[in-house]
């Protein structure tokens, strides 16, 4: 019997009766990170790494009963040893490991290896059954470091400044918009947020993180709003919103960006192929790390990488079937 | 200096027309002489032809990057170009070679002589030595079907405002395939009496989207029922033929039928037309010209299958004068003489003009313009000069509506370009005594968002893949336009569909109310009751 295995509402660990990430509303929902599609509605008691806690609590309703945990503390359900560790991925993700009759397993949630400056960097830890996403599990998605990326970014805002262009950023409002603004070059210009990067911002800050950029709210004067960096989630493309600070370039930063493809269908001047997810060599440098004998992949290119994972390095490698739908543009 | 790699990013990098004629004319003005016609000639997408197979250009990056032929091919389903699947999962070089665009080119030319060992040496050796744009910029050199981001028409306007020349000049001077390693610009854009080839810019129409009646009276108007077939100029001049399609591709040794025109006509004639295959007085279904077309050999079957014929509508150069600035009824008139005064009549006929006595007359005639071999209308002003590229005011097509059909999708497959990595290649169904049986497949016609919520969809509802294909639960109903019907042995269901589209999504509709294969059998006898 697998200690993890996937059924109707999620990724279910049958010793502990828990979740992980489910999708249907469950009893006890260990939740990865804060992006919607892991963290979601209706479950009757979640965990989570005390930084998400504030996240949860903002997009899910205060009401709801959670509980904050460090990274690396190590607690039971039901004779399962559970303990959350750093993902790399956002602020507050996690790897969730479980430990239970001297089996190792450990579920990625989203992650990456590479730095990017603001979460707390990925931990490498060993196990015998390992749960990797695969968002970007094929060799065309090897993306170049975050911070020249950041540099890449400011250099741009610069230009547009010195032509007269106000520059929307747009990412994510978790996890991208604070790597954008925890790098942006305060000497180039203002730097403003949308409303939804602001509430990320101001929940974060609950817990003792601090952002720079002032919320654009309907008294915001527009017309003071000139050569500066404005931060937006990627839904905020094409909206009245954003059309009121014309004259401005546009660019997108996403692990999808590395495609032309993508760049051009989503008509945006730049595209920034800035991913909080791992890239085709971290991923693999991820699986051998481990140490694991038996690798499952989710999300993603699963199909292509669990195949890879086999034929390579010669080990076991399935699938399991997830409802995580990172495929989505605009997340990661 | 701007390169060429410059360009294509500064190209790539903005939406707007002017941002790109402007990167253009800078890049003329700071290249090299010889750079600078290399570069115009692929920006007009003139350039040599595929030098390697892609199947060996596949196996060697698989090589090359240490990663299985497979997981090549899986990349290149997702990415939908090859180019730039080998940009991302070949290796990143540490020497950055500066991309001299005629070395490049005369490497390709070499290319094609060479033997496999040779090509994979000289292909390697490049790829060891470029990165980034430049990498992506040299595949595409070698796969084929490069598009930058430029129309014709853009490059054609740069190259005018650099050379400080008319565009219609340019135009006409950069027509057709010209050899960029036997040109120079000045031999290029010189004018030259010896260019005796080349055809005159086509005079374009614009879909008529008003109320005829706008246009005024229609005693005015040469009225001429629209043909599908295949727009040409037919040229002889210096006792030579040829015979140019609206793309600009030279079809004289497609169109062996007019090969004796020079025999009978008098040199400096040019003739604007619809080449077409013709039988007993009246034209054949499109899909009898496309069966012509795609043979290499004409075969003596296929010269009696499907035998071509022009039928005028305009001349554009009599005794060697251009009489393009003549009113149309002038050039009429004179192509009208001359088809009576040469014995032409089995390869030439007179494009018919309709008198009709209002607007709704010919209306109606456009509303059954299937019935008589037309796919609508063409209204042409009688005093119309003709003019250069597309322009609104004085000529006007006016189509037949299209017919429609409602399908269920079936099966997915991602796009390439613009559309790679979503799945917008849809596959559609009719109902065939419970069955859904395939029938067309459609690519546009939905807007970016529309795209991504179905992608998603698909993603979510997909019941198998079969490489790059998805089959998925049959429920999203879809209304599909077309300009013709037939009934097609090439095909499963053994229906073709000509110009197939998609109109609307059909959200208001479940599945069991698409329409069925007995619905477009029905469509196929009506439409072909009248002409057979």
């Amino acid at each position: 019997m697998k200690l993890l295995s996937v059924n109707d509402n999620g990724l279910y660990c049958n010793v502990g009766d828990f979740y992980i990430d489910p999708w249907k509303p469950v009893k006890t929902a260990l939740i990865t990170h804060g992006h919607s599609d892991h963290m979601r509605w209706g479950m009757a008691h979640y965990i989570c790494h005390h930084h998400t806690v504030p996240i949860l609590k903002l997009r899910l309703g205060e009401e709801n009963s959670v509980q904050g945990v460090e990274y690396g503390e190590e607690f039971e359900i039901k004779g399962v040893k559970i303990s959350f560790h750093p993902a790399g991925h956002i602020i507050g993700s996690a790897q969730i490991k479980l430990s239970y009759q001297g089996e190792v397993w450990v579920f990625t949630g989203d992650y990456k290896l590479a730095s990017d400056g603001v979460s707390q960097p990925y931990e490498q830890l060993r196990c015998d059954h390992f749960i990797t996403e695969s968002t970007f599990g094929l060799p065309v998605y090897q993306f170049p470091s975050a911070h020249d990326i950041y540099a890449a970014i400011n250099r741009w805002w610069k230009k547009n400044a010195e032509e007269g262009y106000n520059t929307v950023l747009l990412g994510y409002a978790l996890g991208k918009a604070q790597n954008m603004l925890a790098h942006a070059d305060r000497t180039i210009g203002d730097i403003y947020l949308h409303g939804a990067v602001a509430n990320v911002n101001a929940a974060l800050n609950e817990v003792g993180y601090q952002f720079q950029g002032e919320r654009i709210t309907s008294d915001t004067d527009r017309s003071r709003i000139k050569e500066a960096l404005i931060v937006a989630p990627p839904s905020a493309s094409d909206t009245p919103w954003l059309r009121k600070l014309k004259p401005y370039r546009i660019g997108m930063c996403s692990g999808w960006m590395q495609l032309r493809g993508a760049r051009r269908r989503r008509g945006v001047d730049m595209g920034f192929p800035l991913s909080d997810h791992c890239d085709w060599k971290q991923l693999n440098q991820a699986v051998l790390q481990t140490g694991a004998k038996k690798v499952y992949v989710t999300h993603g290119y699963e199909n292509v990488f669990s195949r890879w994972v086999a034929e390579e390095y010669n080990l076991q490698s399935s699938i399991f079937k997830t409802l995580y739908n990172d495929e989505e543009e605009e997340s990661a | 200096m701007m390169d060429f790699i410059m360009l294509f990013d500064a190209i790539d990098q903005t939406t707007k027309t002017s941002g790109k004629v402007n990167a253009i004319v800078q890049y003329l003005e700071e290249a090299t002489e010889e750079d600078k016609i290399f570069a115009i000639a692929i920006l007009m997408g003139n350039k040599p032809k595929r030098p390697v197979k892609t199947t060996d250009l596949r196996a060697w990056a698989a090589e090359f990057s240490s990663i299985p032929l497979w997981l090549l091919e899986e990349s290149y389903f997702i990415v939908g170009d090859l180019a730039e699947t080998l940009m991302h999962v070949i290796p990143k070089s540490n020497q950055e070679t500066a991309f001299h665009l005629v070395t490049i080119f005369q490497d390709i030319m070499r290319l094609q002589g060479a033997d496999i060992g040779e090509q994979r040496s000289i292909i390697i050796d490049y790829w060891t030595r470029l990165n980034g744009t430049a990498l992506f910029v040299f595949n595409k050199f070698l796969t084929g079907n490069f598009r930058v981001g430029v129309s014709r028409k853009l490059v054609i306007k740069a190259v005018a405002k650099y050379l400080n020349a008319e565009e219609p000049v340019i135009e006409h001077q950069l027509m057709g395939k010209w050899n960029p390693f036997e040109e120079t610009l000045q031999t290029l854009f010189k004018v030259q009496t010896d260019k005796h080839f080349l055809p005159y810019p086509f005079y374009l129409a614009y879909p008529l989207e008003s109320e005829p009646e706008t246009l005024g009276n229609i005693s005015d108007w040469i009225i001429e029922p629209k043909l599908d077939g295949i727009r040409g100029q037919l040229i002889i001049r210096q006792d030579e033929l040829f015979v140019w399609s609206r793309g600009e591709d030279l079809m004289t040794d497609k169109f062996v039928e007019f090969n004796e025109l020079t025999a009978i006509l008098p040199n400096g004639i040019v003739l604007d037309g619809e080449v077409i295959p013709w039988k007993e007085e009246h034209p054949l279904d499109f899909s009898v010209m496309q069966t012509r077309i795609g043979r290499k050999n004409i075969s003596k079957k296929s010269l009696q299958d499907a035998p071509l014929v022009m039928v005028c509508y305009d001349v554009l150069e009599w005794e060697g004068e251009d009489i393009r600035s003549w009113p149309l009824w002038k050039r009429r008139e004179k192509l009208i003489e001359l088809l009576q005064t040469y014995p032409v009549d089995h390869v030439l006929k007179l494009s018919v003009s309709k008198t009709f006595e209002s607007w709704a007359d010919a209306a109606t005639f456009r509303r059954e313009a299937r019935h008589y071999h037309a796919e609508g209308l063409m209204l042409k002003h009688k005093d119309s000069p003709y003019e250069v590229g597309r322009k609104r005011g004085r000529w006007w097509k006016w189509k037949t509506d299209p017919m429609t059909v409602d399908g269920v999708l079936i099966y997915a497959q991602s796009g390439h370009g613009r559309r790679a990595n979503l799945f917008t290649d849809y596959t559609f169904a009719v109902w065939d005594e419970g069955q859904l049986v395939p029938f067309t497949k459609a690519y546009s016609g939905l807007t970016d968002k529309e795209l991504i919520t179905i992608d998603n969809w698909i993603k979510r509802n997909t019941i198998e893949k079969f490489g790059p294909v998805r089959s998925v639960q049959p429920e999203l109903v879809f209304e599909l336009a077309f300009e013709g019907i037939n009934r097609s042995s090439r095909h499963k269901s053994g229906i073709a569909l000509r110009f197939p589209r998609i109109v609307r999504w059909r959200k208001d509709k479940p599945a069991s109310e698409a329409n069925t294969k007995e619905d477009l059998l029905q469509l196929i006898s009506s439409v072909h009751e009248s002409n057979s």
